[in-house]
């Protein structure tokens, strides 16, 4: 339906260290593009109406633009990493409330996560997506309306067997190497 | 902020309701607060991210025409967020954000036997409060309702057979009858959550609710 590009490591992540390390528009456009009908489809879906989502969209984008320096490839896709910023909006326009967030790991000196681990991380997001996507109906439903809605989590913490124990542990030793470079 | 090894942590439903954005925000500011510390449940509450990064990918709804270009323009001037300094304090920077600084800005109210505690603020009806036991003093009792979380910030307490010490949290429901005691090498400050009377779906028993005050 768009004109999406996904770039050569796959679902924008170098769009993203452009907009990172280059502050370069033109990616943040291609990002824009992609992303805030998503953002927008999002809210809807969580109960806000047309006019707030559209506004909020365009409001995560420039949270995406202004926190860019935070965001790690070798933990997060870009998707995911959009979704937390428009989580915590959600809540924000419809529970107006605080949302804390944990404190940063601590950056030394620059620790450049490798490819390796860029890639691996990117690929095990690509394959949950088509896990969620070949799950049962009944299923994936459950899991959108604990994402989309305000359904209790604790039924649904362990109704599926969604592929979550490789991106955890990938995620782990992201975590694992940044202490380690900060030492 | 040196890392220990936490030996007690969050539950998954607790962890994964973090990711989706569903829980009171007491308790999201002890999830925040432990998962500064515990790079195990920092790794879950992440790949609970993911799966909302891939559920918003079938999400598509269409901009409006002039979205972009409103966007780009906003974007000038728009100052870059740091990334926060080391915290070098005893209490894990969402939490100092909500006392408005660390150990010496806690605005204790003493409780009796020496022990002390601070509410914070959070809005809906789950409650979080910081609390000070002294060293080899036994925790009042304390009667909740729902689920109470505790966290150990600095110090140590030993409840039945188990030790919990910087960064553990202990999961006690109503019906668990505990008294804990803090450790005897240091004063023990802990933040505690408990949520709200039991939560009922529909509009009808959220009202009787209201008038019988269960």
């Amino acid at each position: 339906m768009s004109q999406d590009k996904p770039s050569r490591k796959g679902q924008w992540v170098d769009q993203m260290l452009k907009v990172r390390d280059n502050r370069d528009t033109d990616a943040f456009a291609e990002l824009f593009s992609h992303f805030a009908p998503r953002i927008k489809g999002f809210l809807i879906k969580s109960g806000a109406d047309a006019a707030t989502a559209e506004e909020c969209a365009q409001d995560v984008m420039v949270t995406l633009w202004r926190k860019a320096g935070q965001f790690d490839p070798s933990r997060a896709s870009v998707a995911t990493w959009v979704f937390t910023i428009a989580r915590n909006r959600r809540i924000d326009i419809l529970r107006r409330e605080r949302r804390p967030e944990p404190e940063d790991i601590p950056w030394g000196p620059e620790p450049e996560p490798e490819q390796a681990a860029v890639l691996e991380l990117q690929q095990e997001s690509a394959r949950l997506t088509a896990a969620l996507a070949e799950l049962p109906e009944e299923q994936r439903k459950l899991i959108e309306q604990a994402y989309f809605g305000e359904l209790s989590q604790s039924e649904i913490a362990q109704a599926t067997g969604l592929p979550l124990g490789t991106i955890k542990s990938r995620i782990r030793l992201a975590l694992d190497r940044l202490r380690h470079a900060m030492k | 902020m040196n890392m220990t090894t936490i030996q007690h942590h969050l539950d998954e439903a607790t962890l994964m309701g973090y990711a989706t954005g569903n829980l009171p925000e007491a308790f999201n500011l002890i999830v925040a607060a432990h998962v500064s510390l515990c790079d195990a449940c920092r790794a879950a509450v992440e790949s609970y991210d993911a799966v909302g990064g891939s559920l918003l990918e079938g999400a598509a709804t269409a901009m409006s025409e002039d979205s972009l270009a409103t966007t780009l323009a906003r974007l000038k001037g728009e100052p870059v967020i740091a990334k926060q300094p080391k915290n070098v304090g005893v209490l894990p920077t969402p939490l100092q954000d909500y006392v408005g600084g660390d150990l010496a800005s806690i605005k204790w109210r003493p409780v009796g036997m020496g022990v002390k505690q601070a509410v914070l603020a959070t809005s809906g009806t789950a409650t979080a409060r910081l609390l000070f036991i002294p060293a080899g003093t036994a925790m009042p009792h304390h009667g909740h309702r729902g689920t109470e979380l505790t966290m150990v910030l600095q110090g140590a307490f030993q409840d039945d057979e188990a030790y919990f010490a910087r960064g553990d949290v202990e999961i006690a429901d109503a019906s668990v009858h505990h008294i804990p005691v803090a450790d005897i090498h240091d004063d023990c400050i802990c933040l505690a959550v408990t949520d709200a009377p039991l939560r009922f779906k529909g509009w009808l028993p959220r009202i009787v609710q209201k008038f019988v005050g269960i």
